[in-house]
């Protein structure tokens, strides 16, 4: 009898592995249908409701990311230099200025479409790019959306989006090695806190 | 009318002497951006311009106009916009697209009521992305240094000569009756603010420097567009 057990619980298992391990491109088309789905029928989050947002990117598409490879990339080669206390509050604090930023976005949001890129993942591939195409009403010329993601122990994450070929990541570089060289990683984290603490009580540059 | 024009593109080789000229002196750390001092100058003019008038004007017409009427007026200076983007794909030796861009022209100035909606779009012919500063890239001519310019706003000095022609080839500048011509410029300017208005809210949102944010998305953004979406990878790790 403890074979079918076993037997059984292996089948869940596995089962439950495949459930949780979308591939790359059916990630981001279900996570991309779900949080527009919401915006499509919310009219406060349409209306600039930044904390109703926030809380809608924090349950759904934050678990998809991941965060600590994305402050790595943006940090550049300095990340090796900080201490793991600086790495996790870098990290912390990215994370915040990111989550706004992509909630602003999605108030921004008016009734654009998206379009997927046909995809193809080699086997064994642990690193992919989904290609999506957001298009807008008008003569626009549709607007490049692409999603960078690795094969993580707990499943595909995102680690850069790029818009019309601009990184969210990297786009940070010059001005988080800038920081660095004048304040040290110290002064990143502190400049970092101070832009997430509010928009308008930034120093003047 | 030609007076005018030329003196806009004398201003415009005005501006960029006065780039090379300050070029020399104040030289920043940063290679993509050797005049980073006088570019941040730039800036803030631009800024300070744009706070105090284009902005509020923008959100004005934004607020007043309803979106389908906004969606036509963008139609309209892009249809125009499509005989310039055809000859830049000709250009580029992308004959295939050259030739779609001609027949939205055509399809979008006819069906599409002089270009106030976008048939051509929906009938299979996608809207492109092309401009002199491109055409120029495509041809291996390097972007050179980077450049704020008020008003204009981020170029890089290839894009800079490449907006002047833009500007001579404009079929908008070839209008002979001044306050027409004025006023179209005009319009087109403030729809064109008014279309930024929400990438605007974005950047204030991520900028941790928003000279060096709109800098470094300008020059990714460019080295998209002149390799068409593919550009060349680079390493992310370096």
């Amino acid at each position: 009898m403890k074979w079918l057990f076993a037997l059984l619980s292996a089948v869940c298992l596995s089962t439950g592995v495949a459930a949780a391990e979308p591939a790359p491109d059916e990630l981001v088309k279900t996570v991309t249908d779900e949080v527009l789905t919401i915006v499509r029928n919310d009219k406060d989050i349409q209306g600039g409701n930044a904390r109703k947002a926030v809380a809608l990117v924090e349950v759904k598409v934050l678990p998809h990311f991941n965060f600590t490879r994305m402050t790595q990339l943006a940090v550049g080669r300095e990340w090796k230099n900080a201490s793991p206390a600086q790495q996790k509050s870098l990290s912390e604090e990215f994370k915040i200025l990111l989550v706004r930023t992509y909630s602003k976005a999605l108030t921004e949001y008016r009734n654009q479409t998206i379009e997927y890129k046909p995809f193809t993942l080699k086997s064994g591939e642990t690193d992919a790019k989904v290609r999506t195409l957001v298009k807008q009403p008008g003569s626009a010329k549709p607007i490049e959306l692409d999603y960078s993601l690795e094969q993580q122990p707990t499943g595909w994450k995102v680690y850069d989006i790029e818009v019309a070929g601009v990184s969210l990541v990297t786009n940070y570089r010059d001005s988080f090695a800038t920081e660095i060289r004048n304040n040290g990683i110290d002064g990143l984290i502190k400049a970092l806190q101070t832009k997430n603490a509010g928009p308008d009580k930034k120093p003047a540059a | 009318m030609r007076h005018s024009f030329n003196k806009r593109i004398g201003r415009l080789g005005l501006a960029a002497c006065a780039v090379l000229a300050l070029s020399g002196c104040a030289t920043s750390g940063n290679p993509k951006d050797p005049m980073e001092g006088f570019n941040r100058a730039m800036y803030s003019v631009h800024d300070g311009i744009d706070t105090v008038l284009l902005k509020p004007v923008a959100t004005g017409y934004d607020a007043v106009l309803p979106d389908p009427v906004q969606t036509s007026v963008t139609n309209f200076f892009s249809n125009i916009g499509d005989l310039l983007i055809s000859v830049n794909n000709l250009l580029q030796g992308k004959v295939g697209d050259g030739v779609s861009d001609l027949g939205r022209v055509v399809m979008n100035s006819t069906f599409g009521v002089f270009g106030l909606f976008d048939v051509a779009t929906d009938a299979g012919l996608p809207k492109h992305d092309e401009d002199f500063g491109q055409t120029f890239g495509r041809w291996g001519v390097d972007e050179g240094a980077y450049v704020f310019i008020p008003l204009l706003g981020p170029r890089t000095a290839r894009d800079t000569v490449g907006v002047a022609v833009d500007l001579w080839a404009d079929p908008m500048s070839r209008i002979e009756d001044v306050p027409t011509r004025n006023s179209l410029w005009a319009l087109r300017a403030v729809n064109t603010r008014a279309n930024l208005l929400p990438a605007d809210k974005v950047i204030e949102e991520a900028a941790l420097d928003k000279y060096s944010y709109i800098r470094d998305a300008y020059l990714q953004n460019r080295r998209n567009l002149v390799y068409d979406g593919n550009p060349p990878a680079r390493s992310m790790d370096e």
